[in-house]
């Protein structure tokens, strides 16, 4: 510690130049926090989710249905501990700016199969109570002020009613919080029996189905018997992780874990050059001084700590301010209106954010501490 | 402010030392066979005209260069056998340097100019803060501690300069040029100084210079020319 205010003289030695170079740290430490952000949200699910959970889409693509039928199949197969299923209704509130996920469920074994989704008693007992109730996340909820008792219209883009309306009528009845952070409280939940009832075309025919398996050892194998029982069917199956399934939505979009590690690779092999360039100058300005160092005894390691140190000071900082930025930015949540219902900066990535600024100071202070380290006192005191 | 001698030898004993530096394919020989003894508590001014190898004479005895043949003890101690790592460690208990352009940091206040010797130093905070004010005080500055090097005179820097020499109260003061930048006033101010530190704190000081009237100050002159010493100057 007793070095810090010799590390820290030299920083500020142009400031001007310091100033910059820590403010091109703080803009890709920020830009670091938004795509982690946006990672988290688009396959978030992945890892965090029941790993003891399969599900059951068509063979050939999500969009395709499959018959209600098949989860009495499904419940006889081994290793199936439950069933349910949902279908995508694909509605928007109002106009389709205001567009988030509603599905139809049947509610009880919804509910078990969901236990992250908490939803009081008497809330449960009321959906049970009403056909045309439903049950949104809380994050929906505060977006359009809905309360409990309200009738909201949603416009469907895929179901029309039998008499050939789009525009679908719930009762809220419930409003679910998550068990955690990244369950996302955005959907809306209404009653598969009411809507099978009042849909004019695909009766009796659902969008996937959701096994749990009774043994969270061997998805895998339950997954082939699934795929099995419905084999050279008119709708066969493709099971696979509900992580995964997820992630395939996200894919939608393109490899997202790419996308943004090419997106940082640009940016940090940027920085790096930046701030190299940055220590590089800086040391060459100061030769003399740097002889006059070793002259009074500091000896070669601790040329090399001190450079070292004064690099990743100014990444650590810059690290630190710009981690802490994108972590204020992202508090605030989905920036998108309900696109993006898992958007935070996860404290993994915080993490491994503070661990890259210290990396980034290391590697950029090595050459111009090598550098220091071999200076040959008598040469450089005559560069003064 | 007493420094450690040699017993009854000399504070600096240099025999047979040679120095040939290489530049591409050329040799060239800066000191010949050059025999030295400075008894502690002595000022010893060493002056030559330029190239004569002062410079790399004043290193060696500094334990910033090694010799290439010859030996240098300090207070008993072989430093040309020293590896960098223990010649670094040596400097940092033995030496104070004073250079001719002060060579003070100039984001570092005097005060913290003065301190960086002790920083390699076991001293707590209070302990260099100290000596700091110590040495601050001894070179008449101490009222100019919080003042940064760019808001002193040359001969106010070259004070901070020496004071930052004194403060670890090293064996020797090797003082290169000490009053090369400064005018006549300044440079007087500066070599009382050093006389003062002889004379009343028995420090050994070792100084290079072109001037007569510096070298006038020391209790001996030795000359250098041609990589040899003589006790007068030779044309």
């Amino acid at each position: 510690m007793k070095f810090l205010y010799l590390i820290w003289g030299n920083l500020r030695r142009k400031k001007t130049r310091t100033v910059l170079t820590l403010l091109s740290i703080v803009v890709a430490f920020v830009l670091y926090g938004f795509l982690s952000a946006i990672k988290q949200a688009l396959t978030g699910g992945v890892s965090l989710e029941g790993a003891n959970r399969l599900i059951v889409r068509h063979k050939v693509s999500i969009i395709q249905l499959l018959p209600e039928s098949y989860k009495r199949r499904m419940q006889k197969i081994p290793g199936v501990a439950a069933v349910t299923h949902q279908t995508w209704f694909g509605g928007i509130y109002q106009d389709p700016k205001k567009f988030f996920m509603q599905n139809p469920v049947v509610p009880d074994e919804f509910l078990d199969m969901h236990p992250e989704i908490l939803l009081p008693a008497e809330q449960r007992q009321a959906w049970l109570q009403t056909r045309t109730g439903a049950i949104v996340g809380r994050k929906t909820a505060e977006r359009f002020n809905w309360k409990i008792g309200d009738k909201v219209p949603i416009q469907s883009s895929i179901w029309s009613k039998k008499n050939g309306s789009f525009l679908w009528e719930f009762d809220i009845v419930g409003i679910f919080d998550g068990r955690e952070k990244n369950t996302d409280t955005t959907p809306m939940f209404f009653r598969y029996d009411y809507f099978d009832e009042a849909r004019r075309g695909g009766t009796g025919q659902v969008g996937w189905y959701t096994v749990r398996v009774q043994d969270t050892a061997r998805p895998a194998e339950v997954a082939k018997l699934v795929d099995a029982e419905f084999e050279n069917s008119s709708y066969e199956t493709k099971t696979e992780a509900e992580g995964a399934f997820v992630q395939a939505w996200a894919k939608q979009i393109g490899d997202i874990a790419l996308i943004t590690a090419s997106i940082l690779g640009a940016v940090f092999f940027t920085i790096l050059l930046v701030t190299g360039n940055t220590i590089s100058q800086s040391v060459r300005e100061r030769t003399g001084e740097l002889g006059l160092l070793k002259a009074i005894g500091f000896t070669n390691a601790q040329m090399l700590a001190l450079v070292l140190a004064e690099s990743c000071l100014l990444a650590v900082l810059g690290g630190v301010i710009g981690l802490g930025a994108a972590w204020l930015l992202t508090s605030h949540g989905d920036p998108t209106g309900g696109m993006l219902p898992l958007y935070f900066f996860p404290a993994r990535d915080v993490i491994a954010g503070f661990a890259m600024c210290v990396a980034l100071g290391l590697v950029t202070g090595l050459l111009p501490a090598l550098q220091a380290m071999r200076l040959r006192v008598a040469d450089s005191l005559r560069r003064i | 402010m007493s420094a450690p001698g040699a017993g009854d030898g000399s504070l600096v004993d240099i025999r047979g030392v040679e120095k040939v530096f290489h530049r591409g394919a050329e040799d060239i020989q800066v000191l010949k066979d050059l025999n030295l003894e400075v008894p502690s508590g002595e000022f010893l001014a060493l002056m030559g005209p330029s190239g004569s190898g002062k410079s790399t004479l004043l290193n060696l005895i500094g334990g910033l260069d090694h010799p290439t043949r010859g030996t240098v003890s300090i207070a008993g101690e072989r430093i040309d056998q020293l590896s960098d790592h223990r010649l670094a460690a040596w400097r940092a208990r033995h030496i104070g340097f004073v250079f001719q352009l002060y060579n003070l940091l100039p984001v570092l206040t005097a005060e913290r100019n003065v301190e960086l010797p002790l920083l390699l130093t076991h001293l707590s905070k209070a302990e260099r803060r100290s000596h700091v004010a110590t040495a601050l005080e001894a070179v008449g500055l101490a009222h100019r501690a919080k003042h940064y090097p760019r808001q002193l005179s040359g001969g106010e820097q070259q004070r901070v300069g020496i004071a930052r020499g004194i403060v670890t109260d090293p064996t020797l003061l090797l003082c290169d040029e000490p009053t090369g930048d400064l005018d006549r006033k300044a440079g007087d101010e500066i070599l009382s100084l050093l006389q003062a530190l002889n004379r009343e704190h028995g420090k050994t000081i070792i100084m290079v210079t072109h001037d007569p009237h510096a070298s006038a100050r020391a209790s001996r002159t030795v000359y250098l020319n041609k990589g040899r010493l003589t006790s007068e100057p030779t044309d």
